[in-house]
């Protein structure tokens, strides 16, 4: 039942991911486009692109994005309950004695262990986003010189430059959607002349 | 997030002093699932129990839940339409910088030394190379960071056995 199958595979991503945001795309790929083959790789993407930019915490926007397009309304709620759920239980369990929570060495050295993971993955992530973004239509070495590449390129770069300058990731996904648009018409052009 | 609970919550509530903030931070880092629901549900509990967390959490879903809903029929009426396409070619590569951001940032706030960084290499490979599944790749860093917390602990004491 898709219900039943969007709570597990999202009580699994609250469950087991730390770090925030970007440390469970990994996990969410490996979900729903590699296991369940419920999105593409490309439109794994752009989910990630419209949770990123809309308000609120990325993990919420998109348990609630892939449950409504998989099931409608209740496909939302069952996802975004079965995200929730984990950190609810978790934390209610915590606040109780956090004292010894926080000088519990199980959870020192799990945490010493988790931190550089999480990073790991994020690259992971950067990777697998990288190939949907620079090789579309697979990898070949025409494609370095492609249209798609280099505007792909300059805009990537220019936003990593603003991205370290602090700018909000909602400007920065309407700033790139903007040259997107810019690049796609100057394309038309060039293949007019 | 953190400024504007420090601001809400600290100074403007005065709900909870900015000590037990910087704990709830710590916490909701260290415990898996979103941070923010995390730390609603931490912060809710502090203030009014079982049923302020509840309320906390449910209000810091709501707004997302709401927009994500409504945006998700506007995206999908407007896809296939060109404008948008080219959009979308853009914004991916955005989204691509957001999370090369993200990734500069964890490693800021990560220690350097030669055991993070083989464990970053090692987790980079298991996922990207090896395709190896991702939540296997979680249990086992854990694992390995409770190992090597108590091996460090126990050559420590070692030391401090031998210079006494």
């Amino acid at each position: 039942m898709i219900y039943l199958e969007l709570f597990l595979m999202f009580l699994k991503l609250g469950a087991f991911t730390f770090g925030g945001g970007a440390a469970m795309m990994p996990f969410l790929e490996d979900e729903a486009v590699k296991n369940r083959g419920w999105l593409t790789s490309q439109e794994f993407v752009d989910f990630v692109a419209v949770s990123e930019s809309t308000p609120g915490p990325f993990a919420v926007n998109i348990a609630t994005y892939i449950g409504v397009e998989k099931a409608g309304f209740f496909g939302a709620v069952c996802a975004t309950f079965g995200l929730v759920l984990p950190s609810f239980v978790i934390i209610l369990l915590i606040a109780r004695f956090y004292e010894k929570f926080k000088k519990n060495n199980l959870v020192k050295g799990a945490m010493k262990g988790l931190t550089p993971v999480s990073i790991g993955m994020v690259t992971a992530a950067v990777v697998s986003i990288g190939s949907v973004v620079f090789f579309p239509n697979g990898f070949s070495f025409d494609t370095f010189i492609s249209y798609n590449f280099i505007t792909s390129a300059i805009i990537c770069g220019l936003m990593v430059f603003l991205c370290l300058k602090k700018l909000h990731p909602m400007l920065i996904v309407a700033l790139s959607g903007t040259m997107g648009i810019g690049f796609g018409f100057l394309e038309k052009l060039l293949v007019k002349v | 997030m953190i400024p504007f609970m420090e601001r809400e919550m600290a100074e403007k509530q005065n709900w909870i002093d900015k000590e037990t903030l910087l704990d709830i931070v710590v916490v909701s880092e260290s415990t898996p699932g979103p941070i923010a629901i995390n730390a609603a549900t931490f912060i809710g509990y502090k203030v009014a129990g079982f049923w302020g967390s509840f309320c906390a959490t449910l209000g810091v879903v709501m707004p997302s839940f709401i927009i994500i809903y409504a945006l998700s029929f506007f995206i999908d009426a407007v896809k296939g339409n060109t404008i948008v396409e080219y959009a979308f070619r853009g914004i991916r590569a955005g989204v691509l910088a957001l999370v090369v951001k993200a990734m500069i940032t964890l490693f800021k706030q990560c220690p350097k030394n030669a055991f993070a960084y083989v464990m970053i290499g090692l987790s980079f490979v298991a996922v990207a190379v090896l395709d190896l599944p991702v939540l296997a790749v979680i249990i086992s860093g854990a694992l390995i960071g409770i190992a090597a917390f108590f091996i460090g602990r126990g050559i420590e004491k070692k030391k401090e056995a031998r210079n006494k």
